[in-house]
C-alpha cells in the first residue's frame, strides 16, 4: 500500500506541466480562472492545440488517435490542465459520442466521424432529455419511423447544452413505441442542418445562453446514421452515461476553484482584515479543503482499482454526488467571500472578450453567477437523487 | 500508487479478523465488560501468542516492526469487534512515546515486554482543563534529590487501572515545557479511581500527591516532550480512524440487514426511498472515511511536517463526522431496537460517537487544519 505516484507518473506530470506552460494561451487561462463565459472559438482554439500534440482524445484507443495513458495518467493530465486554467473540454463529441461510435459504430461511421471530431470540424450536442423525460430518461417520446432508407424524426429535445454551436446531434429516439420503455429506443446521429430542425435558446438564471430546445419536424435521417442495432440504443445510452459520470467528480476543477477561492478570500478585506484571516471563514475553507482531499483519495482508489481495465461501477455515482456538492460549495464560499461586492450583475464582464476596466475587481463579476450556474451539477448527468437510487439498487441491493 | 495489501498484510488482517470473530461475539463482549478487568485477559493472551501485540513495536525490541498500515489493519478488526483491550493506548500510543523519547536502556527494559503483551502501558496526558491540548496541563514536576516529585490530577486515563507503567505528562516547575515520566502506579502518593467509560473500555482518574519518581524515570529531555506527544498523537489518530472504520462498517452492515428484513406497511422498510437515500449518504461518508484512514495510515510514520499534520487532522475530522453520522442514523433507521443495551448496534453507536472524545473531536481538528491552511502569499504577508 503506497499513496505516492511512481517516478514515471511524476515525470509525466512534469511533461504535462511543461506543455501547458508553453502552449496554453494566457488569455484563455485568465478567462477560465475568472470564470468567464467562453466562446465557441475559445474552445476550438484549445482543442486544436491539444490535438496537434495528440492529447485531445486521450480516452480513445491509440489506433483512432487516442493515447495509451493509464487512468492515473489521465487523472494527472486532468488535474494539471485544470490547475493551469485550461478550458474544460466540451465532452459531447470527444468524450461522449466518440466512445459510443468506437464501441458500437460501423467502420464507415468511425472513419467519417472520428477524424472530424479530432480536427474540431464537428461540434456535437446531446439529444437526450425531453420536456417529459428528465430523470426518467427512458420515457422519451421523440419518434423515429422508418421510411425507406430514412428515419422520419418528430419530437423535441431540451437542455441541449451548447446546441447553438453544434452542427451535429446524437439523439435517443423511440423506434418501437409498442416495446417496453428501454427496449424500443435507438441511438441516431443527426446533421443539424437537416431541414425540419429548429434550435431555440433557453436562458438560464445566470443570464447565460448555454442550453437550448431542439425541435424535430419530419426530419429525414439516413438509416446509416443509426449506431448499433435498432431498438438497442439504451445500451449505447448507458455506456455513454458511465463515461459521462467518470470524471464528474471534477477533482482538478475543484482544486483550481479552491485555489481561486483562497485568492479571492485573501484579496477581499473587511475593516483591513483579509477574509481568509477571519477564523470562521477560514474554517469554512479548511472544511471544504479537507472534504476535497477525502474525495480525491476516493477517486484515486477507484482509479487504482480500474487501472487494469476494470470499469468503475456504482462508485462513480458516489463520486458524482460528492464531487458536484464540493464544486457547488466552493462557489458558495466565493460568493460569500465577496459580501455585497457579489451583487452587481455585469454581463459584459462575464464574457471572454471583455477587455475593459472592471467596475470593481476582475474576480468579482463571476462568483454569484457561477454559483447559480453550477446548480446544474447536481441536476445533470443523472441528478444526485438518481445517483442515490443507483447506489441503493446496485451497491446496497435495497 | 497502490492500494493493495501485500500477502503478509492480508494474512495479518485475516488473522485478527478470525480471532475477533471467534472470541468476541457481542454476548462474550458483554461478559468481558462486566468482568473486574473490563476486558478479556484471555483474548489479550491470544493476541500476544499470535504476535499481534508486537505489531506496532520496532523489530529491535522484539516487535514485528509494523507501519501505520499494519496498525490500521489490526485496529479496524478490533473496532469491528468493539474490543475493550487497551491496544491503541498501550501498544501504539504509549509504546510509540517510549520508542521516540526513551533512552536505549529505557527502550530495552520496557518495549520487549510490551511487545510480548506482558507489560501494559498507558499515557496520562488529559486533565480537566486540557481537552486534547497536552501543552495545557497543570500537573507539576518539582525537582528533588535524585528525581522529581509529581503533583496533580489526571483525568480519564484509558486502561490506567491495569497499566504496569503510566506515562505521566507534567509541567516542569523549574522551567518551560512539558515532560513525560514513567510512573509505577504502585508508588506512594498515587491513587486511582476506576470506572467504565460510556462506550465500554475502562479508565481511571489519577491523583498524584507529591509522588516521588527517580531521575531515570524521565522520558526524553526535560521539558521537551510536546513535539513527541503531538507526533505520537498523530499515530494514535491514524490508528483510531481505523478503529472507527471497523466499527462503522459493522454498524452499516447491521443497518443494511435490518432494512432488508424489517417489515412495515407490508414491505421491507429498505424499499422506502427516504431510507434508501439516507443509506446511500451514509455509504458515501463511509467511503470517504475509508479513504482518509488509508491516507492517515500511509503518512502516520512519515517525518513530522505540516503536510503530515494537515492530512492527519483531515483524516480525523472526516472520520469523526462520518462516525457521528453513521452512529446517529443507524440508531434512527433501526428505530427503538437501536436504542437497546442488548443489541450490539447501540454499542457501536456509542463507541463511534465517543471515540471523537479522544485525541480531538471534529471541531478540534478543524481548528488544527485551519491553523495550518496554506494561503496565497499575499495573505500571509498581511498576517505578518
Amino acid at each position: 500500500m503506497d499513496i505516492h505516484f511512481t517516478p514515471e507518473e511524476l515525470a509525466f506530470r512534469s511533461e504535462v506541466r511543461a506543455f501547458l506552460g508553453q502552449n496554453l494561451p494566457a488569455d484563455l487561462a485568465e478567462n477560465v480562472r475568472l470564470g468567464r463565459r467562453l466562446a465557441k472559438e475559445d474552445h476550438q482554439r484549445w482543442q486544436k492545440i491539444l490535438n496537434q500534440k495528440g492529447w485531445y482524445a486521450v480516452n480513445w484507443p491509440v489506433e483512432h488517435g487516442g493515447t495509451d495513458w493509464s487512468v492515473v495518467q489521465k487523472h494527472i493530465f486532468d488535474e494539471e490542465c485544470a490547475a493551469a486554467g485550461a478550458p474544460r473540454l466540451v465532452a459531447f463529441g470527444v468524450n461522449m459520442v466518440a466512445p459510443v461510435i468506437i464501441k458500437f459504430g460501423t467502420q464507415t461511421q468511425k472513419d467519417y466521424y472520428l477524424p472530424r471530431i479530432l480536427r474540431s470540424e464537428d461540434w456535437w450536442c446531446q439529444g437526450y432529455s425531453e420536456p417529459g423525460a428528465g430523470s426518467d430518461l427512458a420515457s422519451l417520446k421523440t419518434r423515429a419511423e422508418r421510411d425507406g432508407d430514412h428515419y422520419l424524426v418528430n419530437g423535441q429535445k431540451t437542455w441541449t447544452t451548447l446546441g447553438q454551436h453544434a452542427n451535429r446531434i446524437f439523439c435517443l429516439v423511440r423506434t418501437d413505441p409498442s416495446a417496453k420503455k428501454q427496449e424500443g429506443i435507438s441511438f441516431l446521429l443527426i446533421d443539424m442542418d437537416t431541414p425540419g430542425i429548429t434550435v431555440r435558446p433557453i436562458i438560464t438564471l445566470d443570464g447565460e445562453h448555454e442550453v437550448n430546445e431542439v425541435f424535430f419536424d419530419n426530419v429525414r435521417v439516413p438509416v446509416e446514421n443509426l449506431v448499433g442495432e435498432e431498438n438497442k440504443g439504451w445500451t449505447c445510452a448507458k455506456y455513454l452515461l458511465t463515461h459521462e459520470r467518470t470524471g464528474q467528480a471534477g477533482i482538478g476543477q475543484s482544486k483550481a476553484a479552491l485555489a481561486h477561492l483562497k485568492q479571492i478570500a485573501s484579496a477581499e478585506t473587511v475593516a483591513g482584515q483579509s477574509r481568509i484571516d477571519d477564523p470562521l471563514f477560514r474554517a469554512r475553507i479548511a472544511e471544504l479543503e479537507m472534504r476535497l482531499m477525502a474525495v480525491e483519495m476516493s477517486t484515486l482508489r477507484i482509479l487504482a482499482a480500474t487501472r487494469d481495465g476494470g470499469v468503475p461501477g456504482a462508485e462513480s455515482s458516489l463520486l458524482k454526488i460528492q464531487g458536484s456538492e464540493i464544486r457547488q460549495a466552493i462557489t458558495d464560499l466565493m460568493r460569500k467571500a465577496l459580501g455585497p461586492n457579489a451583487l452587481p450583475f455585469l454581463e459584459p464582464e462575464l464574457e471572454s472578450d471583455f477587455h475593459g476596466e472592471p467596475l470593481y475587481q476582475d474576480y468579482s463579476a463571476s462568483p454569484a453567477s457561477q454559483y447559480f450556474n453550477l446548480r446544474k451539477l447536481s441536476i445533470y448527468g443523472g441528478s444526485n437523487e438518481i445517483q442515490k437510487n443507483i447506489i441503493a439498487k446496485l451497491v446496497l441491493e435495497l | 500508487m497502490n492500494f493493495e495489501l501485500n500477502e503478509e498484510q492480508q494474512m495479518l488482517a485475516d488473522t485478527v479478523e478470525r480471532l475477533v470473530r471467534n472470541t468476541y461475539s457481542f454476548e462474550q463482549r458483554e461478559v468481558f465488560y462486566q468482568s473486574p478487568r473490563g476486558y478479556s485477559p484471555e483474548f489479550w493472551r491470544q493476541l500476544s501468542e499470535l504476535g499481534i501485540t508486537s505489531v506496532p513495536i520496532a523489530a529491535e525490541y522484539e516487535g514485528f516492526g509494523g507501519t501505520g498500515v499494519e496498525n490500521m489493519l489490526v485496529m479496524k478488526e478490533l473496532g469491528r469487534g468493539l474490543c475493550l483491550e487497551p491496544y491503541l493506548h498501550s501498544q501504539i500510543y504509549a509504546a510509540g512515546l517510549v520508542e521516540q523519547l526513551g533512552s536505549a536502556e529505557q527502550r530495552q527494559s520496557i518495549l520487549p515486554a510490551v511487545a510480548a503483551g506482558e507489560r501494559l502501558l498507558t499515557v496520562a496526558d488529559e486533565e480537566a482543563g486540557s481537552h486534547y491540548h497536552p501543552e495545557a496541563i497543570e500537573c507539576q514536576a518539582v525537582p528533588c534529590e535524585r528525581g522529581w516529585r509529581l503533583s496533580g490530577r489526571k483525568r480519564v486515563v484509558i486502561g490506567g487501572e491495569l497499566a504496569h507503567t503510566i506515562l505521566v505528562a507534567a509541567r516542569m516547575s523549574d522551567g518551560e515545557g512539558v515532560s513525560l515520566f514513567l510512573l509505577d502506579p504502585g508508588a506512594e502518593g498515587v491513587s486511582r479511581t476506576g470506572y467504565p467509560c460510556i462506550d465500554g473500555p475502562r479508565a481511571c482518574d489519577l491523583a498524584l500527591a507529591d509522588v516521588y519518581v527517580e531521575a531515570d524515570s524521565l522520558l526524553g529531555p526535560a521539558g521537551k516532550a510536546a513535539p513527541a506527544l503531538a507526533y505520537q498523537r498523530g499515530r494514535a489518530v491514524a490508528a483510531q480512524c481505523a478503529e472507527a472504520v471497523g466499527s462503522m462498517e459493522e454498524a452499516f452492515r447491521l443497518t443494511l440487514d435490518y432494512l432488508k428484513t424489517r417489515q412495515q406497511f407490508g414491505s421491507p422498510i429498505g424499499r422506502f426511498q427516504a431510507l434508501q437515500h439516507r443509506m446511500a449518504e451514509m455509504r458515501g461518508e463511509l467511503e470517504l472515511a475509508r479513504s482518509m484512514t488509508i491516507l492517515a495510515a500511509c503518512v502516520a510514520d512519515d517525518p513530522d511536517s505540516e503536510s503530515r499534520s494537515r492530512r492527519l487532522a483531515a483524516a480525523k475530522f472526516t472520520v469523526a463526522r462520518a462516525s457521528q453520522l453513521i452512529a446517529e442514523q443507524s440508531v434512527q433507521l433501526h428505530g427503538g431496537i437501536g436504542m437497546t443495551w442488548e443489541y450490539s448496534l447501540a454499542h457501536h453507536a456509542k463507541r463511534l460517537v465517543m471515540l471523537t472524545h479522544q485525541f480531538g473531536d471534529d471541531d478540534f481538528h478543524l481548528g488544527q487544519y485551519s491553523a495550518l491552511l496554506e494561503v496565497p502569499r499575499q495573505a500571509s504577508q498581511q498576517v505578518a
